[in-house]
């Protein structure tokens, strides 16, 4: 069998006497769209957290593609091949939209802190950049500072800056929080697209995306993941519907999805 | 497809020509500005201005594009300088032959390896932590200065000869006005290299730093090397600033790497515009003809600086420079006339408010220094008499008057230059 994109092994967090993450061991296959689930509070930003080097796990091993990257600084794990978005907007706001995607994939075009090399003579990431941005809708949005977008054009541009350096392995904080019901059908497409042939790993609330898209869900709860499957199975799994109890609105989302 | 992609290199190559102009254009204006200001005193200005713009810039690659509020730059500008000056020193003692003209590249490696020194523990964090290491440095370097004297050289600080070196096409530059010839190359080359460091992937990511730093990280890069790189090239424009100097006055002191330096860059570069690359350029003009020309006038100069620095940080964080474009818009639209009769009602009451309160500083401030039985003094080419009230009545309704109205006017003024820059004023709804 081949090595999994992510692998954790007993992967612990705590904050102070607080466990935040208590023991996840969890496979993300290559190639598969994997989604992370559970309630509110039950750690999901915190283990995307641990994953991108965001925060240092108190315990436990991170794999990427075999190999370990526990306590890695977030720009190291990001040159091996992991890139993130963000569930709040985390964009470069007084740059033009244009430059956000560019500077998503200056390191990983092999340009790294070259102060000899002049950004506009490179016409491979000029066009790159521009091929990025026709693919998030942003084109003719090109040149104004990327504050000034719309929140569903940030959360585009968040999705652009993640994929501009081609990482294989793409993880999506909530990518379509806050977002209105045709917006969010476009930002499933746009997902779809851009992490065909792609390691997608995503924390989702909304149950009509996750189902949409997933080829596998875990569900997270309270630190614990009490299961790892497909979604149909995870639908009809018992202890993953009593999890939800609590939160009734999702449990019936989830059925109707 | 292939009509869009020509137009872009089209678009490119125009774009291209465009900035070649400015460039060809503004050594052209170095060329000719001895030949329009050919008084003694408007050459000094002038070096002295030439050092400010390469020492202004330098600055900004910290604070305008990197992100970096330093206390502590006139460190590098001062290091940079003393070093340039031992290396004169050393051509005139025939310790070694080496062109006079080049030893401001000395002082800007200089000024590069005490920021590669510096940088590599201050650059860790920016904001505070970053600033208050700066003020520290700063500090501790003034202090060393007095202590350090073998290269320092105490007090009265290090001076030399800067014509003894070998000349270049027949100048030694024994006049100011080589040295103008000199200075006008060196900021020229200086301001290229620093406007096209701004514009290479270090340079870039310094913009992407100082915006986001964590999103930084997240594609790949380091923020304290993205920031140390910048800190170093801003220590070594610094540093051939302060060689610059070195070869216009033939001494430097303490005075030139103390907080005072470090704050009047600060001053050049926000008052001009931090957030454009001209910004710095703009400020160091401006601020060199208050410090020259102003000081010549009032010994309130530096007060009168502080007031315009206030009053951008209060009203303009732009700078001018921000000031100028926000007129483009309206001069695109071809509206900029519109706000000609608008402007116009504000000199009156604005210069009333000037005087009105210049008079009072300046009578306050003689009264208190002036000699005993001496009671009539000069403002505005007129002579009073401070100790009647007349002239403090006179100057106080001016200033009552003048910012009354100007606060009246005010709003009037902010609406025509609203509807001189909105798109959907009438007259342009398509």
């Amino acid at each position: 069998m081949t090595e999994p994109a992510i692998r954790l092994r007993d992967l612990r967090k705590n904050f102070g006497r607080t466990e935040i993450i208590r023991g996840v061991d969890l496979e993300i296959g290559k190639g598969t769209r994997h989604a992370i689930i559970g309630p509110n509070g039950a750690g999901k930003s915190t283990l995307f957290h641990l994953i991108s080097g965001k925060y240092e796990p108190s315990g436990g091993q991170i794999f990427l593609h075999g190999e370990d990257i526990s306590g890695k600084l977030p720009f190291e794990i990001n040159r091996q091949g992991l890139s993130r978005s963000f569930q709040v907007t985390n964009i470069f706001p007084r740059m033009s939209v244009f430059e956000n995607v560019r500077c998503g994939m200056l390191w990983s075009a092999g340009y790294r802190y070259a102060f000899w090399r002049l950004v506009d003579q490179l016409r491979d990431l000029t066009e790159e950049s521009e091929r990025i941005l026709e693919e998030i809708g942003l084109a003719d949005r090109r040149d104004i500072p990327a504050g000034v977008l719309t929140y569903a054009e940030q959360r585009a541009l968040e999705i652009g800056i993640t994929i501009a350096g081609g990482a294989d392995v793409i993880m999506l904080d909530e990518p379509t929080a806050g977002m209105s019901r045709s917006e969010t059908d476009q930002a499933v497409e746009l997902i779809r697209r851009i992490s065909e042939g792609k390691t997608l790993v995503m924390v989702e609330h909304d149950m009509g995306v996750v189902f949409d898209l997933a080829d596998k869900i875990s569900v997270l709860v309270y630190g614990e993941l009490i299961a790892t499957d497909t979604p149909e199975r995870i639908r009809g799994n018992k202890a993953v519907q009593e999890a939800y109890l609590g939160t009734a609105e999702e449990a019936e989302e989830m059925a109707d999805a | 497809m292939s009509v869009i992609a020509t137009t872009g290199a089209a678009t490119t190559r125009r774009a291209t020509f465009r900035r070649l102009a400015v460039w060809l254009v503004s050594a052209a204006v170095l060329l000719i500005l001895p030949q329009i200001f050919t008084s003694g005193l408007a050459v000094t200005v002038m070096n002295q201005m030439g050092i400010a713009i390469v020492f202004a810039l330098s600055y900004n690659m910290m604070l305008g594009q990197g992100g970096m509020l330093s206390f502590g730059h006139a460190v590098y500008f001062g290091l940079g300088g003393f070093f340039a000056m031992h290396m004169i020193d050393w051509v005139d003692q025939q310790l070694f032959v080496f062109p006079i003209y080049l030893t401001p590249f000395m002082g800007g490696l200089f000024g590069l390896f005490m920021a590669l020194v510096i940088g590599s523990f201050s650059t860790r964090r920016a904001g505070t932590v970053f600033a208050m290491i700066s003020l520290g440095i700063g500090e501790l370097v003034a202090a060393l200065s007095l202590i350090l004297v073998v290269f320092f050289g105490g007090e009265e600080g290090v001076s030399g000869d800067r014509t003894t070196g070998p000349g270049i096409f027949g100048f030694n530059f024994l006049q100011d006005i080589e040295v103008y010839y000199l200075i006008a190359v060196w900021v020229l080359v200086a301001v290229l290299f620093m406007y096209l460091f701004s514009r290479t992937p270090a340079g870039r990511m310094a913009n992407a730093v100082r915006d986001n730093p964590e999103r930084a990280e997240f594609v790949g890069y380091s923020q304290r090397t993205v920031r140390l790189i910048s800190f170093c090239a801003a220590g070594f424009f610094a540093g051939i600033a302060g060689g610059l100097f070195a070869i216009n006055y033939e001494i430097l002191t303490e005075q030139n790497l103390n907080a005072t330096t470090s704050g009047g860059v600060l001053l050049m570069a926000y008052i001009g515009g931090i957030g454009y690359f001209i910004g710095p350029i703009v400020g160091a003009v401006i601020f060199t003809l208050l410090q020259t020309v102003l000081s010549g006038y009032t010994d309130l100069w530096v007060l009168y600086v502080g007031l315009v620095f206030l009053a951008t940080v209060l009203y303009v964080p732009t700078g001018l420079t921000g000031i100028m474009m926000m007129h483009v818009p309206a001069w695109r639209l071809g509206r900029l006339r519109s706000l000609v009769v608008p402007y116009l009602t504000m000199v009156i009451p604005v210069a009333m408010l000037f005087c009105g309160l210049v008079g009072l500083l300046e009578m306050f401030h003689y009264r208190n220094g002036a000699p005993t039985g001496e009671v009539e003094m000069t403002v505005f080419y007129v002579t009073v008499d401070f100790t009647s009230p007349l002239p403090w009545a006179v100057f106080t309704a001016l200033t009552l008057a003048g910012g009354y109205l100007t606060r009246r006017l005010a709003p009037a003024v902010a609406a025509s230059f609203q509807a001189a820059t909105s798109y959907d004023a009438k007259g342009s709804s398509a």
